[in-house]
């Protein structure tokens, strides 16, 4: 039903953890429908003086499918400036996990809504 | 450690009934409808069978009827007897935390016109026999509901409800699949029409079931062929399967039962000892081999392969395990928050369950939803 990546992804997430002082955080999901996730990012800036995610983790409650994918989410956007973290999009997150089944593909949705919640929030901020 | 926690969903075939059911693969493999030899030793197979499962019942063996599994037990029970009495009236008595067999059935009928009653339940899972009374019109026919609950081992009221029926001169039918040498169930002390059973939830193989018929109850049969099974299930018998069963019905014994449950009962305080959790189900009127407990803030399919990742194999109610994405009916009719249904799991014991087992079990329990709860953005 998994693929390995999928289990190694939920066997031992490295980004699956709250965060102490996040810049923003994107609160997703409902328990209704069994996923809830919580990005937490912190900002910094590159060498070009472009704002980049410096830090980023994520919290949660969901599937096997969920949890690999907001891990995955973290480890793609890790580094990356907000523009291009973004722009990261479900079938990335799919095609780094190999595939999910049909059913689980929503998940991958989530974390992507979450880290664009995250960033969204954090520019409303700096407003 | 490998532990096998889902017994609810099936059973490992006991070496013994695979045995019994060898000799009819390779030796005595005839067809039970032919006059020679090879066909009489099936014959005599059947009967002997029959009349086994007949006597754990305390049935007469004409009331047996073989079928595929439980499933099919149900197909034919319910729209055999709507079918045959709907000119009696087209009203069905059921609750909402049937097995899909039965609610698949009951909507299939209402598509046909019938009506179809789905009674609440209880916090526990219970309903009351009163619910039943209340619910019979001068339309009813029929009142189907289970012995055991598959998900929360909530044992129904049965007999109270057939009493019902009786005086209301309705069918009764109940799904005894669950129960099924875990409760006793004896149709001269619980007046009941139809029984649906299965052979591999009791050690025995798949592709096998029971209906129990009432002497003189008229069904109408769902597949047209020979006169087998007394005219109601055409098709030669599954002679190896129906040994096999009834060889599983003579092998546990009140005492394995009493054992499962100290077992379930060590496995249960076991695991509530671990903070924010619950239990589904009733704790008296439950089933010998059944734990349901809610692990609150992590969701059961995460639960689920983290135990099979550590050789525990369970089961949950959590939509995500499912192809709908709805959580378990039965979870949400006792009232839960859907988070909290997400992060059902269900442990299902057999005699071939040992101390150490549960024991193991309890430890990596708590060690993975630990683990887990680290994960989740609930809580705390």
């Amino acid at each position: 039903m998994y693929t390995e990546q999928v289990m190694q992804h939920f066997r031992n997430p490295k980004f699956l953890r709250k965060m102490n002082n996040p810049d923003a955080m994107g609160k997703v999901g409902n328990p209704t429908c069994g996923d809830i996730m919580h990005v937490f990012i912190k900002v910094g800036k590159n060498k070009q003086g472009k704002e980049i995610i410096e830090d980023i983790s994520v919290q949660t409650f969901g599937c096997v499918a969920a949890v690999s994918s907001s891990d995955v989410l973290c480890e793609l956007a890790l580094g990356k400036t907000l523009e291009e973290a973004e722009k990261i999009n479900r079938d990335d997150i799919i095609k780094e996990l190999g595939d999910l089944p049909p059913v689980k593909k929503h998940c991958s949705v989530l974390a992507q809504e979450g880290l664009a919640k995250a960033i969204k929030e954090y520019r409303e901020k700096k407003k | 450690m490998k532990v096998y926690l889902d017994n609810g969903a099936t059973t490992k075939t006991a070496p013994e009934v695979v045995e019994a059911m060898m000799l009819y693969f390779t030796e005595q493999y005839g067809n039970a409808s032919s006059l020679h030899t090879f066909g009489r030793e099936a014959k005599d197979a059947l009967d002997t069978a029959r009349a086994t499962i007949a006597k754990k019942l305390n049935a007469t063996p004409e009331e047996i009827i073989f079928t595929s599994g439980g499933t099919e037990s149900d197909n034919l029970a319910i729209k055999g007897i709507a079918y045959a009495h709907k000119d009696k009236g087209n009203h069905i008595i059921t609750s909402k935390i049937e097995h899909p067999a039965v609610l698949s059935t009951c909507a299939t009928l209402e598509k046909e016109g019938f009506k179809v009653t789905y009674l609440d339940v209880d916090k526990e899972g219970l309903i009351k026999p009163e619910q039943v009374k209340k619910a019979i019109t001068d339309k009813t026919i029929l009142v189907t509901i289970m012995h055991a609950n598959n998900e929360i081992g909530t044992i129904e009221p049965i007999k109270e409800i057939g009493e019902i029926c009786k005086i209301h001169k309705i069918f009764f039918h109940t799904d005894a699949v669950q129960s099924f040498t875990k409760v006793p169930l004896d149709v001269k002390m619980i007046s009941v029409d139809l029984i649906s059973l299965s052979g591999h939830k009791i050690h025995g193989p798949k592709g096998v079931g029971v209906l129990y018929v009432k002497k003189g109850t008229k069904l109408k049969k769902m597949s047209d062929g020979g006169g087998h099974e007394f005219r109601l299930r055409a098709g030669t018998e599954n002679i190896s399967g129906i040994v096999g069963f009834a060889k599983a019905t003579e092998f546990v014994s009140e005492k394995d039962v009493r054992d499962v449950q100290k077992l379930r009962d060590k496995l249960m305080d076991g695991l509530l000892k671990i903070p924010h959790t619950q239990l589904n189900g009733s704790r008296k009127q439950r089933l010998s081999n059944n734990v349901n407990i809610s692990f609150n803030y992590i969701e059961g399919e995460s639960l689920l392969m983290s135990l099979d990742d550590r050789g525990i194999a369970v089961s949950t109610g959590s939509a995500c395990s499912s192809h709908s994405l709805q959580p378990s009916h039965v979870l949400m009719a006792l009232g839960l928050k859907p988070e909290i249904a997400h992060g059902s799991i269900r442990f299902t014991l057999s005699k071939y369950t040992t101390e150490d087992e549960i024991d193991f079990t309890i430890k990596t329990v708590k060690e993975v939803v630990e683990k887990l709860r680290q994960f989740s953005p609930l809580g705390r």
